[in-house]
């Protein structure tokens, strides 16, 4: 089933001509057809560009041989998730304002997607305008967790992560200000790499937290989200907050000498956790050291202090990005705005009210630095940092329901290193009794993205044997 | 004598003439446009759009600060000033708060000679604490329209995100004329600086005073800014007027001098003015009540996170004071001593830029042949020649012709204009009677009297002394 292919093998099977572009991209979207009705993934699907790219793509794979270096995503389907700007393809943020927005551009991101070859199969639901850590808050309805449908996937990138989770799709493009890859990567068992804060570029994405966001990669091995990594970073002229520093060239250097490695953990990361998850976590941190890595016990700033900092900073950002919805001059205007929008919007906006702002969002500024100095501290010390991505397996549809900090309580354990603008992989390491993946999240400092993911594709090829591997998500 | 003296800080906007607008590629110059034609996601507030700052902009209104006597900090930042309205595409403006990139700074007036009520021999030259220098970007135009019989209101996002700078002053000014007098300054430093045209008729001008009144003080000389202006016992009156609309020069006075006359009415009857924003209204030449500043808008500013932080080095900053053209005051300084010219004729030739350049470029051709700076001077400011169509070494050329010209006998021209003088005993009366445009009658009379060219102005001159 070509559907269920990485990306390295589908590149494999291109240029081996063992199947074409169009075949593969057919697999993604029967797939589509059998399971979307129930998971509640697309948005919008582009079924005829997807075609369409595959058939130029086929093109160029049949008379550029090495035309796979400079396209490294050639012919691959691709679900991007619906906050990224795409020329002429509606994009709505899964919210009622942006309904029937069509953009006149190219995000940077999608731009790269297309330099480098890649078939776009469609726009993935998210939480609406990523106000969330549950999919459930989309203003098109919640999309259903492959692995038990009357179970959430996490977000704010669930269509994402469910679409890799489904086999729909080869590979997605989701976004995360905090938590939003990693999160529900968990809940749907799949690779979920959140890239350093201005390693890649923010230009054409609807703007949630400005000082947080970071697009990345949702994929199904370790070495799948390197290769994206590497055609998605680096300085892009649109967007001021980009890094100048070089990127490296990630897939080609994922292999690690473990016992050089160092890896930290806080107990502080393993309180309010579920006993499972926290069992888990433990066994894959111990298979580690079997193989080899220092396991050093660190103390790091309780992340329940991170939730408000991060509340506030983000929901002033919020307050702020969401002002230009006036519906003037593109999309429908402020009364299609849905409850968690307008609840973030008031806070935030009273967050830097005269008389509050000192108390707030100076003030939360102000931590924000701390918490950056205790990660710098403690990465004197080791290399990464290792803990259970969420506190919980996925959650039931209806959990989000009055609940009205759902987001920020969820993601609890992300939120520090998102707040420090640090690089963060979430892993699967097993499922649960009841059948619901695990995960487990490797954070290294600030554009350290190598070593995390060499540790990440390390435990991922150390335990590719594992039972749990083989399960598949019945959606049939 | 006046029971009260105005308080007048000013707010000036100044539009910058970079090629491109404030944070992205489109072109700044917007005036004449057709509509919405120099727009993209970036100024029109697409979703996803980020602001990426101009380098051009920030460099000219760190020299403008540099101009006007400022302190560059090293470390500045852009803000978010939030509001709500139609030609503000992001629901926010990009500006700056408290980390602006010029911070106190002074300008010299002359200042206008008044019979101060408050008595006092004031200092001759007049300084005006300017308070901050800062950019921002401009919002797009609103055009209110009737279409098919229904009222509209369209916008025009080409001004979007134009590069502005704003000046703003301490509340140092007591009378419209030397606001006048700044604002003619301000103007020419910055066309010296060729970063504005500065033209308030096609707004890349633009002033807002703040006008209150306060009661006169005895002795006003101590006042830090030696008018009776400023901190300590010198209290600003708890209210400020806020003016806007003054499209051009000739307004400014209008503007100000009717809210002056208003607001004494109304203190005159023990009240107090409303601290509000007024629009001055061109064909009244009043202003009109806007909208109340009682509640001050809360513009919720908070420090722009798509944009890093600006830090400097020193080398750099001083780098840009280097590459600043030489400035007019130092120019008509400069002018004064190095061609001996008065300080009247230094002004007026340093009135603009182009014109100083030429003066010089005149001299120097001017040099070669012997023809003085004073001449290349007097010769400008009496003829006013089009610098534009003659070329400075040509102009050199018809100052030696005009003078060789006047290669005649000193008493030969004597004599005949004794003669003039003797044969004309009316048209003597009328000018002694004051109708003084008969002399080039006179002169006319002379120059018939010789066959070659005779310098009329020499004529005149030796006219006048014979008259007197």
């Amino acid at each position: 089933m070509l559907n269920k292919l990485t990306i390295k093998q589908a590149r494999e099977g291109l240029k081996n001509k063992d199947f074409s572009s169009v075949e593969l991209t057919k697999a993604c979207l029967d797939r589509i057809r059998q399971t979307d009705e129930k998971l509640n993934v697309f948005v919008t699907l582009t079924e005829n560009e997807a075609l369409k790219n595959a058939e130029a793509a086929d093109k160029i794979l049949a008379f550029q041989g090495d035309s796979l270096e400079a396209k490294p995503l050639l012919g691959i389907p691709i679900a991007v998730k619906d906050n990224f700007s795409t020329l002429g393809i509606r994009t709505t943020a899964s919210a009622n304002v942006l309904d029937d927005y069509i953009p006149p551009f190219d995000s940077t991101v999608v731009k790269k997607l297309k330099e480098a070859g890649m078939v776009l199969l469609g726009k993935t639901n998210m939480d609406a305008w990523a106000h969330g850590s549950s999919t459930e808050t989309s203003d098109y309805g919640p999309t259903r967790n492959p692995w038990n449908t009357d179970y959430l996937p996490g977000g704010s990138s669930g269509g994402s992560a469910a679409s890799v989770a489904a086999n729909q799709t080869i590979a997605a493009i989701g976004s995360e200000t905090a938590g939003s890859i990693r999160q529900p990567a968990s809940w749907c068992g799949v690779v979920g790499l959140k890239p350093t804060y201005g390693r890649v570029s923010r230009y054409g994405v609807v703007a949630m937290g400005s000082s947080l966001d970071s697009p990345g990669p949702i994929t199904k091995t370790v070495e799948d989200s390197a290769l994206i990594l590497e055609v998605l970073a680096g300085k892009d002229g649109m967007d001021a907050t980009t890094s100048p520093l070089p990127i490296s060239k990630y897939a080609s250097k994922l292999n690690l000498d473990i016992k050089n490695l160092v890896i930290g953990i806080s107990d502080e990361y393993f309180t309010g956790v579920d006993e499972e998850v926290s069992v888990a976590v433990k066994h894959a941190i111990e298979k580690l050291e079997k193989m080899g890595a220092k396991i050093e016990r660190i103390k790091l700033f309780d992340p329940k202090y991170a939730i408000d900092v991060y509340t506030i900073i983000q929901r002033s950002e919020v307050s702020s990005n969401l002002a230009r919805y006036d519906g003037i001059r593109y999309g429908n205007d402020r009364s299609y705005f849905g409850e968690e929008a307008k609840r973030r919007i008031i806070f935030g906006t009273h967050a830097l009210s005269s008389g509050y702002y000192d108390q707030y969002y100076n003030k939360a500024s102000q931590v924000r630095s701390v918490i950056i100095e205790d990660f710098k501290k403690a990465f004197q010390k080791v290399n990464v940092i290792i803990a259970p991505t969420s506190p919980s397996l996925a959650l039931p549809v209806g959990s989000t329901k009055d609940t009205a900090m759902f987001g920020e309580l969820a993601d609890v354990l992300v939120e520090p290193s998102s707040i420090a603008g640090l690089s963060g992989i979430n892993i699967p390491v097993g499922f649960s009794k009841s059948g619901l993946p695990i995960g487990m999240q490797i954070i290294g400092p600030q554009f350290a993205e190598e070593i995390v993911i060499q540790t990440a594709h390390k435990y991922e090829i150390e335990t590719s044997n594992e039972d749990w591997r083989q399960n598949e998500p019945n959606l049939t | 004598m006046n029971k009260y003296t105005p308080v007048i800080g000013l707010e000036v906007h100044v539009e910058l003439k970079t090629k491109s607008k404030m944070f992205c590629g489109c072109s700044a110059d917007y005036f004449g446009q057709k509509p919405n034609t120099h727009t993209c996601p970036v100024c029109l507030g697409l979703p996803g759009a980020l602001p990426v700052p101009n380098k051009k902009a920030i460099e000219w209104c760190i020299m403008i600060g540099q101009a006007l006597n400022c302190t560059i900090p090293l470390f500045s930042k852009f803000d978010r000033k939030n509001y709500f309205y139609p030609d503000l595409a992001k629901g926010y403006q990009i500006s700056q708060y408290d980390k602006p990139f010029c911070i106190n700074g002074f300008v010299e007036i002359k200042g206008v000679k008044l019979n101060h009520p408050e008595g006092v021999n004031l200092s001759s030259k007049k300084k005006v604490r300017i308070t901050r220098v800062h950019m921002e970007e401009d919002t797009g135009k609103l055009i209110h329209e009737t279409i098919n019989g229904e009222k509209v209101s369209l916008i025009d996002f080409n001004r979007s995100g134009v590069p502005l700078v704003e000046i703003v002053t301490e509340p140092d000014f007591d009378n419209a004329e030397d606001v006048k007098e700044y604002l003619q300054k301000l103007q020419q430093i910055v066309r010296y600086l060729d970063v504005s045209n500065a033209d308030m008729e096609r707004g890349d001008m633009r002033l807002e005073p703040n006008i209150s009144l306060r009661k006169t003080h005895p002795s006003p000389s101590s006042s830090p800014s030696g008018r009776g202006q400023g901190e300590g016992n010198w209290e600003l009156p708890n209210y400020k007027v806020e003016v806007k609309n003054i499209n051009s020069f000739n307004f400014v006075s209008k503007a100000i001098d009717f809210e002056i006359k208003r607001q004494t009415e109304i203190l005159d009857k023990g009240e107090t003015p409303a601290q509000e924003t007024r629009g001055f209204v061109e064909s009244s030449s009043s202003t009109v009540s806007q909208r109340s500043k009682e509640d001050a808008q809360d513009y919720r500013y908070f420090p722009e996170p798509d944009i890093p932080p600006l830090r400097w080095t020193q080398n750099y900053i001083d780098g840009l004071k280097k590459s600043m053209p030489e400035l007019p005051s130092i120019k008509r300084d400069r002018f004064e001593q190095e061609y001996a010219l008065s300080s009247y004729d230094s002004e007026i030739l340093t009135r603009e830029k182009s014109l100083a350049d030429y003066f010089e470029n005149a001299v120097i051709d001017g040099k070669k042949v012997n023809v003085s700076s004073k001449q290349i001077a007097n010769h400008i400011i009496n003829k006013k020649p089009n610098i534009e169509e003659i070329l400075p070494a040509q102009l050199v050329q018809n100052i030696i012709k005009s003078s060789q010209v006047a290669g005649v006998d000193e008493e030969k021209l004597n004599e005949v204009i004794e003669k003039a003088i003797k044969d004309n005993p009316k048209a003597v009366e009328d000018y002694k009677k004051g109708h003084e445009n008969v002399i080039m009658f006179l002169v006319g009379q002379v120059m018939r009297s010789f066959t070659q060219r005779v310098d009329a102005d020499k004529i005149k001159a030796s006219l006048l002394a014979k008259l007197k």
